[in-house]
């Protein structure tokens, strides 16, 4: 029984890492340029399957554009040619990590910004809470 | 209670920020279903199309470029044989093919010729001509990511508008022919 469930999961693994890697065998030049190409295409957005990568994605959109990627790559362009490229057809919608532009001002500042203007609340409630507190401890005893 | 007596106001706090979260949520849900993330607005509106040599569908020895298109407004509508969704805007586009004013040129996008053409003669021809781009290489320079999109190119080349999804009666009555006579009338 173990072994058949190891060997169930066995090939449950094999047929994830497949998927994970079943992408176009592109003939790069070595491991260094095959790295730099899975982790850019790692940050960029397939269009038409929404929430996947350009690396993840066997849709025909992300091969197509995989291929482009790297026959730039092959052309010698650097990281952010490729992505300035690919947003002048695409808009920044294609790259998960957005840049600090005017439109993005709440998406970078308005966590922290929320987080801030709590910390305010609960520091003045905490302050008014602490003063009165001992002249009333007395009474607020019984309470509890 | 003796605080509560106190600072009536603080008792409302918490449910002030509920409150915010509610308009927050229901904000955010409402514009989640009036707005597809997908619709990303193009970059290249008001910039020159792509250049383009891409054969015709009918002769594909003949070329069509982007400079021989110059001169007049036209519409280029970007289908498929394939694209389920181009079946929904196929009798849209018969019925406003000849309402425009402009022709409309058929972009066929990733599709063997031969289906391309089946599929035409079988639904009915739309088209004032069609261009083939069977690699889509040329449509990654348009911004193209899925059909139907449809641009309108002015008589310099510049693309002035772009649809993504198949175009509907109100999409044509409320973007695409505003667009179309403000064209006309820059022109005239």
């Amino acid at each position: 029984m173990k072994r058949l469930l190891a060997i169930a999961l066995l090939a449950f693994a094999l047929t994830l890492s497949s998927a994970a890697f079943a992408i176009d065998p592109l003939p790069f030049q070595n491991t260094a340029q095959r790295e730099r190409f899975q982790h850019l295409t790692r940050e960029l957005r397939c269009m038409v399957c929404q929430d996947e990568s350009l690396l993840a994605s066997n849709a025909d959109f992300a091969k197509q554009l995989r291929r482009q990627i790297f026959d730039m790559m092959q052309e010698g362009k650097s990281d952010q040619q490729i992505k300035d490229w690919l947003v002048a057809r695409y808009s920044t919608f294609i790259l998960y990590d957005p840049p600090l532009a005017p439109s993005t001002l709440a998406l970078w500042f308005g966590t922290p910004a929320i987080l801030l203007a709590g910390g305010i609340v609960v520091a003045v409630l905490l302050r008014r809470r602490t003063r009165p507190a001992a002249a009333i401890t007395e009474e607020s005893g019984e309470d509890w | 209670m003796n605080e509560v007596a106190r600072k009536p106001i603080s008792r409302f706090v918490p449910l002030a920020v509920f409150a915010a979260l509610v308009v927050f949520f229901v904000v955010g849900l409402v514009w989640n279903q009036t707005h597809d993330a997908r619709f990303v607005p193009s970059p290249l509106i008001n910039k020159a199309a792509p250049d383009y040599r891409l054969p015709r569908l009918d002769n594909p020895t003949q070329f069509v470029t982007k400079t021989d298109m110059l001169g007049k407004p036209y519409l280029l509508n970007v289908f498929a044989s394939w694209c389920f969704a181009c079946g929904d805007e196929h009798p849209v586009l018969m019925a406003y093919r000849d309402k425009f004013g402009i022709p409309l040129v058929g972009y066929d996008y990733k599709d063997a010729p031969q289906d391309a053409k089946a599929w035409l003669a079988r639904h009915g021809d739309p088209y004032h001509e069609v261009i083939t781009d069977q690699s889509g290489d040329t449509a990654i320079n348009f911004g193209v990511y899925g059909a139907p999109e449809t641009y309108l190119i002015d008589a310099q080349g510049v693309i002035r508008y772009k649809h993504i999804g198949p175009l509907t009666p109100e999409v044509i009555a409320k973007d695409l022919e505003p667009k179309i006579h403000a064209l006309e009338r820059a022109g005239a």
